[in-house]
């Protein structure tokens, strides 16, 4: 029996439910000001960013795999256009673009143009050091981790910080084999 | 202290142009970093009313910016300053551009002159937590009551009961 074919970003994100987008930003909003009130040190709070996100990626890819209905990718090139155009679509209603790959095919990046965490969104001097969008990093690490991959994921290009664009590094670590079978009685 | 630093490029964001706030996420995004957020702010306290406080002041926030937001976008600058008046805005403007849909009602309370209920059958934000039996009175909609008291001008206390959370209460009493 065939599977299914797998499903694009647009049809899938126009089948979930959906939230205004602002109630979204302001409530990411509402975090990063708290973790800034509570840590005070904006290198702690890029680092509880990343772990948040790494929290959300580990549950969010079972969604991303249920929905997509995408078989196994062949390659780390597959998996980065999988994240960009499917991932991003779905969840934040925006597509990414991966370019840059190096020789090897295991470091690439991923940029957004359009990114509605950071709408209405200015850093002010005392926080130059912060990545505000560090959920992301976050997300996409743990997801990945979940399909057996080590990845780190950096930022290279910062809206925020005065570029152009939202470019983060995917750089594939190494792949980690799945064991079988798994030890159930543990 | 943060916050108080000079801001950068001040001109840009201002100029950007507001969007007419149709852009959407997906509900689960949502769900998931709300969760991160109340999750969080369990570590950070050591009892249910601090963990209300948090969630309150988190929605504090965002809804103070909500209500600039929707001021603007409805040209004129109105800001209401009748109570009826606001929270009529409240249950209808705010509670549409943030859930979708208007609050389910909007009723004078009986006892006190100066409170009022929002009713809302299925609160979007309480959809995906599911609370421990342990928690008592804790719930989400503590989140959602601070975007409401980020709306108000006049002082007046807002009582926001859910129909949900008096049946929950009943289901554990009884």
């Amino acid at each position: 029996m065939p599977p299914a074919a797998p499903r694009s970003g647009d049809a899938i994100f126009a089948s979930v439910e959906r939230v205004n987008a602002e109630l979204f930003t302001l409530t990411y909003g509402a975090i990063v000001r708290q973790l800034l009130t509570d840590l005070e040190e904006v290198e702690e709070v890029n680092k509880q960013l990343d772990q948040m996100g790494y929290n959300i990626g580990i549950r969010l890819i079972d969604e991303f795999l249920a929905k997509s209905n995408v078989s196994r990718c062949v390659d780390f090139k597959e998996t980065a256009e999988m994240i960009a155009k499917v991932g991003f679509k779905m969840f934040l209603g925006v597509t990414a673009s991966v370019m840059n790959w190096d020789a090897d095919g295991t470091c690439c990046s991923i940029v957004l143009e359009d990114n509605p965490l950071v709408d209405f969104v200015e850093l002010p001097d005392t926080c130059q050091g912060l990545y505000y969008c560090n959920i992301l990093s976050g997300v996409i690490r743990g997801a990945l981790e979940m399909v057996a991959m080590k990845t780190e994921v950096t930022w290279i290009r910062d809206m925020l910080r005065g570029d152009d664009a939202y470019e983060l590094q995917v750089k594939l670590l190494k792949q980690v084999p799945e064991e079988y079978p798994y030890k159930d009685d543990e | 202290m943060i916050g108080t630093g000079k801001i950068k490029q001040y001109a840009n964001v201002l100029d950007k142009p507001l969007g007419k706030g149709k852009q959407e996420v997906s509900l689960s995004a949502f769900a998931f970093l709300f969760s991160e957020l109340v999750q969080y702010n369990q570590t950070q306290v050591d009892n249910i009313s601090e963990l209300e406080t948090r969630l309150e002041d988190a929605g504090y926030a965002v809804g103070a910016r909500v209500l600039e937001l929707l001021c603007q976008r409805d040209k004129g600058n109105r800001r209401e300053t009748r109570l009826l008046g606001i929270l009529s805005f409240v249950h209808s403007t705010v509670w549409k551009v943030l859930f979708g849909k208007v609050a389910d009602s909007l009723e004078k309370g009986t006892e006190h002159e100066d409170e009022y209920m929002i009713s809302e059958k299925e609160l979007l934000v309480n959809r995906f937590i599911s609370i421990p039996k342990d928690m008592g009175t804790f719930h989400c909609g503590a989140f959602v009551a601070g975007i409401v008291k980020g709306q108000q001008r006049p002082r007046t206390t807002i009582l926001i009961k859910f129909a949900e959370e008096v049946l929950r209460r009943e289901a554990r009493l009884g």
